[in-house]
């Protein structure tokens, strides 16, 4: 395995504010990182710093991205170096259609890695192939993007896109938050079938329930801009029984996941 | 493709092999409007004696109005005595003599709509050998429609031929002292498209301004009058998407729309005339009056238009809903960008019982452009039943752009339901990262958002016309992002 994504001391200021205080994170192909906290700590911020949206400002720091450096490219870029951003709260864009929308974004995609562009035909079977793969019914595709889709439609669509883009790093936006439990299941079961050895996978979280469903090989606590702890699976499973709240007692720098948490005061 | 070309080339080269053109260049009259010159316009045109005095009345009518002032608009002074009313077609020595001359510029905006070889040397005014394609193209049709009792002509043609319809309906919809363009219009109206469907015709084609080539210099004082008789249907196509060059600066138009029982009459507009430079000099202003009578019941009048040309637009296309259960529809795009002016929307007057009518404007402000809906919907006392539903929607480009919305609603009959709904959007940063996310650039995914957010009206044009109509708003908002 090689390391695809390298983030060392990462600072970053949304409007004056430093919300990014030195984070440091490396993701090796093919793996899933979990990254929890609490509201505020800055979760996702990583997210839109690593798409490159606007109004973040970098101040410290690097990113590297197989090889390049991430932060020096233009947001569509990013997308078509393989960075997919699956996003909170997808917008809606009104009388676009979803199949067009989506066929457009291949196609932009294709392009810039120099593949030639897929005609409609070949791009319908294409979508055809992914939908079954995720076991999602076709009523997506004749719809606006996101227009009057509920919110675990919207989820749905986010993971779809995804299917079909084949993004080399992706990057889920607290997609469990204002999901029932089946469309948590369903959006999971769709993200564990997109695991693979060439991909990897962050899950921006604040409840550990997601982490039920797609199970991460590592979970980073993100607090105050940084990353104050790292563990496996179980750590999810800790924060989920005793809160963030010790976190703010100082906190602590390592946290062993087999030692009991100092504070459990939610 | 080389070969078609080539031939074309050689066409546009030709010299022009007719010789009189010298005759044609004396009778361009000196600035200034008098009842002498509206005799001069009258006598060229070999018109009737009414028609004289109807012009000479209007001409009146219009001394004693005075230019509007209510819309949203910064106009510049226009100095009336300035501008020369009747100019003779540009002599083809004159004109550019290949597409060689002709601006790089402009070559290159008709190379992105997609503009017909053949097409590009009539729009950027080339001497007009080369327009034989679509001469032919037009005989062609012309001759169908005969066959089905159409009469689609010029309006100088109806005058001659038609005297008795054109005299029966002009004026009859738009009255000469409607208001102040209406009325210059009136006086010194040039030319123009006339159609006539008679009862029960379902006219056989798309009519479309397009086949008729004899208006190619109508530009600045057009008159349009269309008559569908009882259980006819027509459908009309103004204009064309590739931009026009025209030397006058002041255009007033007037366009009357007569539909008689069950009778169904749709115009559709794409209008791109100059819109200046990215500063604002230059550019066409632009006062129509467009208004269709639904005199029958049951008739039906739908307004389609795509505004994006034009430094000042001053239009709003109306239905007078007169008829008992008749029907009138505006659709509406208007794009506003760089320094370009627009105060556009409807009026819906209903007059008759269970008159429905239905608004849909989608205004569009880039760069430094204003954009304004207006529009009226009346109920009169006796339209019982009468329904309106109006949405108004804006979207904003950029930060020096403005959209303002003027609804005025009279209801003087209870039985009304008349609903409006408005949004205005900036267009979304959101929306924007979200399609730069997904790999799409900045300029195509605004194209797609606005294309989008123009789609009610866009798929009421006929086919080909919203193809073109979705590339003229890409190439019109190039630019306007970044």
């Amino acid at each position: 395995m090689s390391t695809m994504l390298k983030i060392t001391d990462l600072h970053a200021t949304v409007a004056g504010k430093e919300i990014l205080k030195g984070l440091n994170l490396e993701l090796e192909a093919g793996e899933i990182h979990a990254i929890m906290g609490p509201n505020g700590a800055g979760k996702s911020t990583l997210g839109n710093i690593l798409a490159g949206r606007e109004g973040y400002e970098v101040t410290q720091g690097e990113v590297m991205f197989n090889g390049k450096n991430l932060l020096e490219l233009e947001p569509e870029e990013r997308a078509c170096e393989g960075v997919f951003l699956a996003f909170q709260y997808p917008v809606e864009i009104p009388g676009v259609n979803n199949t067009y929308f989506l066929r457009a974004a291949l196609n932009a995609q294709r392009k810039y890695r120099g593949e030639e562009e897929l005609d409609s035909v070949g791009f319908l079977r294409l979508v055809r192939e992914k939908l079954e793969i995720l076991h999602i019914g076709d009523g997506l595709l004749h719809r606006a993007v996101n227009e009057g889709f509920s919110g675990g439609e919207k989820k749905r669509n986010e993971i779809f896109q995804m299917a079909v883009l084949e993004p080399t790093l992706a990057i889920l936006d607290e997609t469990d938050s204002g999901l029932d439990i089946d469309a948590l299941k369903t959006v999971a079961e769709g993200v564990n079938r997109l695991r693979s050895k060439d991909r990897g996978m962050i899950v921006v979280t604040h409840y550990q329930r997601l982490l039920d469903y797609i199970v991460p090989d590592k979970v980073h606590v993100l607090a105050d801009g940084k990353l104050v702890a790292t563990g496996g699976a179980d750590l999810a499973l800790k924060l989920e029984e005793q809160g963030y709240a010790w976190l703010e007692d100082g906190g602590i720098a390592t946290l062993d996941t087999d030692s009991p948490a100092t504070t459990a005061n939610p | 493709m080389s070969g078609e070309t080539s031939t074309i080339d050689k066409m546009v080269e030709q010299k022009y092999q007719h010789g009189f053109v010298t005759d044609i260049e004396s009778e361009t009259l000196p600035p200034g409007l008098s009842p002498d010159v509206i005799r001069a316009i009258s006598a060229r045109k070999n018109e009737p004696e009414w028609l004289l005095e109807w012009r000479l009345k209007a001409y009146e009518h219009w001394l004693e109005m005075e230019q509007p002032d209510w819309a949203h608009l910064n106009i510049d002074p226009i100095d009336f005595q300035a501008i020369s009313y009747f100019s003779a077609p540009k002599s083809d020595k004159d004109r550019p003599q290949s597409l060689d001359e002709v601006d790089p510029k402009l070559l290159e905006t008709y190379d992105k709509l997609g503009v017909p070889l053949h097409e590009r040397a009539r729009l950027a005014g080339v001497a007009v050998d080369a327009v034989f394609d679509s001469v032919s193209v037009g005989t062609t049709f012309k001759a169908e429609l005969r066959k089905a009792g159409v009469i689609f002509c010029s309006f100088s043609e109806a005058v001659q031929d038609h005297p008795e319809l054109v005299q029966k309906y002009l004026g009859s919809v738009v009255p000469q002292r409607d208001n102040f363009f209406a009325a210059l219009n009136c006086a010194v109206f040039t030319d123009g498209s006339f159609v006539f469907i008679p009862k029960g015709v379902r006219c056989p084609m798309e009519l479309s301004t397009y086949f008729r080539i004899n208006a190619a210099e109508t530009g600045q004082f057009e008159r349009t009058l269309i008559v569908a008789e009882e259980g006819s249907h027509v459908s009309y196509l103004e204009g064309c998407t590739a931009p026009m060059r025209d030397e006058n600066q002041l255009h007033a138009a007037v366009v009357e729309l007569v539909a008689l029982e069950d009778a169904d009459i749709k115009y559709s507009t794409v209008q791109n005339w100059y819109p200046g430079d990215e500063n604002g000099v230059g550019g066409i202003y632009n006062f129509v009056t467009k208004r269709g009578d639904c005199r029958g019941a049951r008739s039906r009048v739908s307004w389609t238009q795509v505004e994006t040309g034009s430094s000042i637009t001053w239009k709003y296309p109306s239905c007078i809903l007169r008829g008992d259960d008749s029907v009138g529809e505006f659709y509406s795009v208007a794009l506003t960008n760089n320094c370009q002016q627009a105060d556009t929307g409807t009026k819906m007057i209903h007059i008759g019982r269970n008159t429905r009518s239905k608004i849909i404007s989608k205004g569009i402000s880039a760069g430094r452009g204003q954009n304004a809906y207006r529009g009226l919907v009346r109920v009169t006392p006796r339209a019982e039943n009468a329904r309106n539903y109006t949405q108004c929607d804006s979207m904003l480009i950029g930060k020096n752009c403005g959209a303002h919305t003027f609804p005025y609603i009279e209801v003087r009959n209870p039985s009304a339901k008349v609903e409006h709904e408005a949004t205005t959007s900036r267009i979304g940063e959101d929306q924007l990262f979200y399609c730069l996310q997904r790999g799409i650039s900045e300029e195509d995914a605004v194209s797609m958002i606005v294309d989008g957010f123009c789609k009610q009206v866009f798929k009421e044009l006929p086919m080909e016309f919203a193809v073109e109509a979705k590339a003229l708003l890409e190439v019109s908002l190039e630019g306007a992002v970044g």
